[in-house]
């Protein structure tokens, strides 16, 4: 994976003497004592972050933690006080006005917490604004406008007029805007947070499947973990100005590196944050290899050396077949049929990357160990009761 | 306004060179100089008897600096060595004024009358226009026509100047906080000094007549476009403006794309706000010879001919309610009223679905 948008050594300081400031964070002054001896606040404290081509990248952090200043420093909304950032190798930090102008215009597109429509604009003005900035002609711009608004599925309320609309469509208009540049990078300023939950969950999909179809580099700024977990490819995660830990969503889940970022699984809904991959058990006991010698008598034997009543039964490339018990192998052996005749039917499986809250029922009402399969029916592991409730029952865990 | 009720009438004649001499006449010594003797001797006269300096327990018996002569010779040296200037500069108002003048005179009533209606229908509705219809045929019915268009001609010409150099002066204020910071006071200054007050330097470096007229006007009339220009372009929020540099928008096109057509509704109550402050000193400026509605009401005045007063006061009323009414409908837009574009409704909108429907057919 090729680096797309780079940060080095990035600094952001609020007031007069930014050189000053920096000198005593660099001496390891912390952020308040830099404060109350200079009066000068460290937004950013030494950022370096490398974003991969295609990938979306979450910044995570509580507010205050300095990631939107962050994002308003890659395209440089905020001048940064030192370090750089690069665009395909090229600084925008240091870029004359008229370069980062074009950049602006055609490279690194965003998308605000607060919609920022314009008002006196249709919605098929507003989405074509950015196209009117750089000059492009009325037919064409309004084409790509449309192609846009197509996107987001607005195409119906091109002479809306932003107040008609409502939080969610107002979001798609912004969205549509920032997509009718066709733009190498997209910045999302928690571009959900100011949705009711239903329709955030919605648009956090259609973020994720237009991202399927159109690979774009995003920068998405979240304080929200579920809305993190959701979308994001990998996670950054800011304190005070300062990024604490990247990584995929499951490294940070699983070692999160500091108490700061333990913080965050507090009071956050686990059911929607774990998905049946997370807490699926391997257990060698039940699984039965559908080439296995012997057939129906050695499964019977595996199982009863194991103690259990039911097997699940894998090919050699480990995708999973079907679920056989005690009591289906029995009447197999007795009618001499094979093992696959003796897989049960109509018993659940669960996607690997389905939420918990999705799978609660099914493996509540299953009369087994429910097994989880990838998008290539590979068999990963099992999810028992037990095991749901134990996660669901994790929130109190993290709890510092 | 006192004095003037003591004198028989100093201005329905043409200046008579015995109102010169009277006390009560508050201009007629100024160019000589002669003031400070004569006009406001009893202010000084006790001081002159002896003459006293400032001391620790009185320090501010007399002035400490002589701001009074500085400048009354300030101005002095600028009607001697300035007056070609000043007549230059009145120039385009004295051009502007001609045109509306003899656009709105020279034309017969009823045309004007249709005009105007047809401007309220486009602005605002019919209701409007037939508003308009009926107060300006009570204006004529009056016989003030004559009266009622002079001083249309003259706050119309204000008003323009007003724009012309109240709007870009609002805008530069919002980009340079500096300039804001200089033109406040003198925007206070135009707003709170009495009129009276430069009358007399207006007089002296203009002369006296319609153009000094509107000169008075437009310094009265425009802070508050400057003011409103200035307020609606920082009331747009400023994730807008954000929004607009994150998509690469320059400093120009964020003003005219963004700042100016948001801040619309607040310059055109501004615009209100000119015309009316423009009409309310219609009056005042007809003290330096200037006619119309205003010459008509001071006339009452000073005649106690209270029916005279009451006939140009009335007629200045209603152009007062009829501009600000028309003002008003402009600040709305046209999605307000429920059409989504200006060239939608009115005249020119029936005229616009005329030219569709035969497109089509």
């Amino acid at each position: 994976m090729s680096t797309k948008l780079e940060v080095k050594n990035l600094y952001k300081v609020f007031g007069d003497e930014p050189k000053k400031a920096i000198e005593m964070a660099k001496q390891g002054i912390d952020k308040d004592q830099i404060f109350a001896e200079t009066g000068m606040t460290l937004g950013v404290k030494d950022v370096s972050l490398q974003i991969h081509t295609g990938e979306i990248f979450v910044i995570m952090g509580l507010s205050g933690s300095g990631k939107s200043t962050l994002v308003r420093l890659l395209n440089r909304l905020i001048e940064p006080s030192a370090g750089q950032v690069l665009l395909d190798g090229e600084n925008i930090a240091a870029m004359s006005d008229e370069a980062l102008r074009q950049v602006r215009l055609k490279k690194i597109s965003m998308v605000f917490q607060s919609f920022a429509l314009m008002p006196h604009l249709s919605v098929l003005e507003n989405t074509a604004f950015g196209l009117e900035l750089a000059g492009v002609p009325v037919s064409e711009r309004h084409e790509k406008a449309m192609q846009a608004l197509q996107q987001v599925g607005l195409e119906s309320h091109l002479h809306a007029y932003p107040d008609e609309l409502s939080g969610g469509m107002q979001q798609r208009v912004g969205l549509a805007r920032a997509l009718a540049i066709d733009p190498e990078v997209l910045l999302m300023d928690e571009a959900f947070s100011a949705l009711d939950p239903l329709i955030r969950t919605g648009m956090q999909d259609e973020l994720v499947q237009l991202q399927a179809k159109y690979q774009r580099t995003i920068v998405f700024i979240s304080h929200d973990l579920d809305e993190a977990m959701r979308i994001g490819d990998r996670i950054a995660i800011m304190q005070g100005g300062e990024v604490v830990q990247v990584g995929t969503p499951d490294d940070i889940l699983h070692n999160p590196a500091n108490d700061y970022v333990r913080s965050f699984f507090q009071g956050v809904n686990v059911s929607q944050v774990f998905t049946a991959k997370d807490i699926c058990r391997r257990k060698q006991s039940t699984i039965i290899r559908k080439t296995l010698e012997g057939g129906v008598a050695a499964a019977i034997a595996q199982l009863q050396d194991a103690d259990r009543d039911f097997g699940y039964v894998v090919d050699k490339e480990g995708r999973f077949e079907g679920v056989v018990s005690l009591a289906s192998l029995w009447s197999a052996e007795k009618s001499g049929k094979s093992l696959m005749n003796a897989c049960l039917l109509d018993l659940p499986i669960v996607k690997a990357d389905s939420s918990l809250s999705e799978i609660i029922s099914v493996i509540a009402q299953a009369p087994c160990a429910v097994p989880v399969v990838d998008d290539n029916q590979k068999y990963l592991g099992l999810i028992t009761r037990a095991q749901l409730l134990q996660a669901l029952d994790r929130e109190e865990d993290t709890t510092p | 306004m006192t004095t003037t009720t003591e004198t028989t009438d100093p201005w329905s004649s043409a200046a008579p060179p015995e109102d010169r001499s009277m006390a009560s006449d508050p201009w007629g010594n100024a160019p000589s100089g002669q003031e400070q003797a004569s006009g406001s001797s009893w202010l000084t006269s006790s001081a002159e008897q002896a003459p006293i300096t400032n001391s620790w327990t009185d320090p501010f018996l007399v002035e400490w600096f002589d701001l009074r002569s500085l400048v009354n010779t300030g101005v002095k040296h600028l009607v001697e060595n300035f007056r070609g200037f000043f007549d230059i500069a009145k120039q385009p108002v004295d051009w502007m004024l001609e045109i509306f003048t003899l656009a709105l005179t020279s034309v017969h009533p009823f045309v004007v009358i249709a005009l105007f209606a047809l401007v309220c229908w486009q602005v605002s509705g019919w209701r409007l226009a037939l508003g308009g219809i009926v107060s300006l045929v009570f204006l004529g019915a009056m016989s003030v026509w004559d009266e009622s268009m002079i001083t249309l001609a003259l706050v119309l010409t204000s008003v323009f100047f007003c724009l012309l150099i109240g709007i870009p002066t609002g805008i530069l204020m919002s980009r340079s906080e500096g300039v804001a910071r200089a033109l406040r006071p003198i925007l206070d200054a135009m707003q709170t000094t009495p009129a009276f007050v430069y009358l007399v330097p207006i007089v002296m470096l203009f002369g006296i007549g319609r153009v000094p007229g509107v000169i008075v006007t437009i310094i009265f009339a425009m802070p508050p476009l400057i003011r409103l220009t200035h307020l609606g372009i920082k009331q747009v929020p400023a994730d807008l403006i954000e929004a607009s540099r994150a998509f690469g928008a320059s400093r120009r096109q964020i003003l005219y794309r963004v700042q100016l057509p948001l801040a619309v509704p607040t310059i055109m109550a501004g615009v209100n706000q000119t015309l009316m402050l423009s009409l309310s000193m219609v009056v005042i400026a007809s003290m330096i010879a200037v006619p119309g509605l205003g010459l008509m009401v001071l006339r009452g005045i000073g005649r106690l001919d209270v029916g005279l007063a009451t006939v140009g006061g009335l007629g200045i009323v209603i152009l007062a309610i009829l501009l600000d009414r028309m003002t008003q409908s402009l600040g709305r837009d046209a999605r307000e009223r429920g059409t989504r574009h200006w060239y939608e409704s009115g005249p020119i909108g029936w005229i616009y679905r005329q030219f569709k429907t035969q497109s089509k057919t």
